[in-house]
């Protein structure tokens, strides 16, 4: 008697335990066919290039693929092609995101107010965000750099300068404009998005003390706006240390405008046809985002509130 | 969205700052005006110092629709992006509801590690995974195939729409869904009438997002479908030439393939910025 009443509950427990167990699986099937194809689709090329990054492998001329352990890597930071991509890549980055977030600031707190047009005016700045990266390159360097047939070089001969080849000349700064022009809005409506959730009473209040409007941005608006500049820059850069398109199609990687993913493109598919070497190169980038985003998803999970587990 | 005029500012200086807007939008959307300006030129006219005002013409736009055999034409072009972007936003749709319902609704232990993951994948840099991605495809025989875009625009929008979704599916309340679940709805109810109809704006805004980053994707379009099942992009590309004017043409090009991405994008401007914005800050 007293065994089958002891007995009793614990089959009830593991019955209990199934069922949990069973609940949870339920409850995790939604997510499994999104999960399991990114993890294939996303997880899989980069372990492969982790693999190649070890083989000395050519294209032309044709060698059979043989394991070199590191012999890539040691190459690597010697190269001065490398090194001058690693800096242009943090560069264009920086300076892009930078002035960015700067000018959609500004351009934030301008829309930030009741005017005549305002959500026409809103509808023009965001434009240049969904132009096609590759429209927004060929556009730049065809129509507003142009030495000849540019709008901006037709106002600088117009007041008298010589005009400037301003891709040939400068191709680092044209690239970063034309990123500026398209992230930028991007920036901006964020940003609008954390000045409209501002706490009017807290404003209020400040104003009615006699607080200046300097000061008021000050203390107020701006430390509630960080978590969107940090989002901003965050996901701004995501895109932006990857950039190719407007590169390829403004430069085509010329001097001065090469960043690590077009590096990696010209020296393997893109011509190179050094797929081991390539490969040692783009596992460095992967480090070096890894690095990159562990601090980026730090600020995601800081800005992330903590979920309670159901 | 209320954005009273700031109390105690003087009217003159609260039209300075009106004007200033306006100057910046414009100056913003210049070059987009100037792009669609030259595409009604003629080459001449489109070559000639800036003008703005000129006889405009058609001439351009039926040069770029016209096909040419054995050149990538528009038809064929817009047909393969159609059918790549629809298919993969569908899919990706498909797999993202069920994914953010686990994530929000009744979310799962570790729901924050496994949105963490989502989101890290989006920071791999697609160039390190072009090799393999050339190699496995080849091998498949799926090169310049329109399902081999497909794949791959799945793979690296699938993340994003599981983040916006989320962030959409959070704000309905959990009260309602459990007065539903007292009443006796199946978790298929619960989904169709009280779910859906409250989601709905989220599930178009997500879409629409979705859209404008397959449709603008030109990197692994071009290494992948340089041959056959090529995009919008590309076709934009062959536009550009070393001998002759094409500034008209590429102008007449440009628009007509950003115009679906761009009209779209301003019919859900606000609700996408919510999605991304108050997904990470809420």
């Amino acid at each position: 008697m007293e065994q089958k009443v002891a007995k009793r509950p614990t089959s009830q427990e593991a019955q209990h335990k199934a069922r949990l167990r069973r609940d949870r699986w339920i409850r995790r099937l939604p997510l499994l066919p999104a999960l399991i194809f990114t993890i294939v689709v996303t997880q899989i090329p980069f372990l492969m290039n982790l693999w190649f990054s070890l083989t000395d492998w050519k294209i032309t001329p044709p060698v059979p693929r043989t394991f070199t352990g590191f012999d890539n890597y040691a190459t690597l930071f010697t190269n001065t092609f490398f090194r001058s991509a690693v800096w242009i890549t943090v560069l264009m980055t920086v300076a892009a995101i930078a002035f960015s977030v700067l000018i959609g600031l500004g351009i934030a707190l301008l829309l930030d107010r009741e005017f005549l047009g305002r959500g026409l005016v809103r509808t023009l700045l965001i434009t240049p965000f969904l132009i096609m990266p590759v429209v927004a390159g060929l556009v730049w360097n065809t129509q507003i750099f142009h030495s000849l047939y540019g709008i901006l070089n037709w106002v600088i001969s117009g007041i008298g300068l010589e005009p400037i080849e301003f891709v040939g000349r400068m191709p680092t700064w044209s690239v970063v404009a034309v990123l500026v022009w398209q992230w930028t809005p991007f920036m901006m409506l964020i940003i609008l998005a954390g000045l409209q959730s501002q706490p009017t009473d807290i404003l209020e209040a400040a104003r009615v003390d006699g607080a200046s409007p300097i000061s008021m941005f000050r203390f107020i608006t701006m430390p509630g706006l960080r978590p969107y500049l940090e989002l901003g820059a965050l996901l701004g850069s995501i895109y932006i240390i990857q950039v190719f398109d407007h590169i390829h199609v403004m430069t085509r990687g010329g001097p001065g405008s090469t960043n690590i993913p077009y590096f990696v493109y010209q020296r393997s598919i893109g011509g190179g046809w050094d797929f081991g070497q390539a490969a040692a190169y783009s596992t460095v980038v992967v480090i070096a985002t890894i690095i990159l985003a562990t601090y980026g998803l730090r600020l995601l999970g800081g800005l992330l509130p903590k979920e309670e587990h159901a | 969205m209320r954005a009273p005029r700031k109390i105690g500012e003087r009217r003159s200086t609260s039209i300075i700052l009106a004007a200033s807007a306006w100057l910046v939008g414009l100056i913003f959307f210049f070059p987009v005006l100037w792009m669609l300006l030259n595409g009604f030129k003629t080459e001449l006219d489109a070559n000639a110092s800036p003008k703005l005002f000129f006889t405009p013409t058609l001439e351009q736009y039926r040069a770029v629709t016209s096909e040419t055999p054995g050149l990538l034409g528009f038809g064929e072009a817009m047909m393969n992006s159609i059918v790549i972007v629809g298919v993969s936003t569908l899919i990706v749709m498909i797999l993202a509801v069920p994914a953010a319902y686990a994530l929000s609704i009744r979310p799962i232990k570790k729901s924050r590690d496994v949105l963490f993951f989502f989101i890290s994948t989006k920071f791999l840099p697609i160039v390190a995974g072009i090799l393999p991605i050339w190699i496995i495809a080849k091998n498949l025989g799926i090169l310049n195939s329109r399902l081999v875009l497909i794949i791959l625009y799945m793979g690296f929008n699938l993340p994003l729409a599981v983040w916006m979704l989320r962030s959409f599916f959070k704000e309905v309340p959990v009260a309602l869904i459990e007065a539903s679940q007292i009443d006796g709805a199946t978790l298929r109810q619960q989904l169709q009438r009280v779910m859906l109809p409250i989601v709905a704006p989220g599930l178009a805004a997500t879409a629409l997002l979705v859209v404008i980053f397959a449709w603008n994707e030109f990197f692994l379009a071009v290494q992948l479908n340089a041959v056959d099942g090529s995009t919008v992009p590309i076709w934009v590309t062959t536009f550009v030439s070393t001998r002759g004017n094409f500034l008209a043409k590429l102008s007449a090009a440009s628009t007509l393939a950003t115009l679906p991405v761009v009209i779209a994008g301003w019919i859900a401007q606000k609700r996408m910025i919510r999605g991304l914005a108050m997904g990470a800050v809420k």
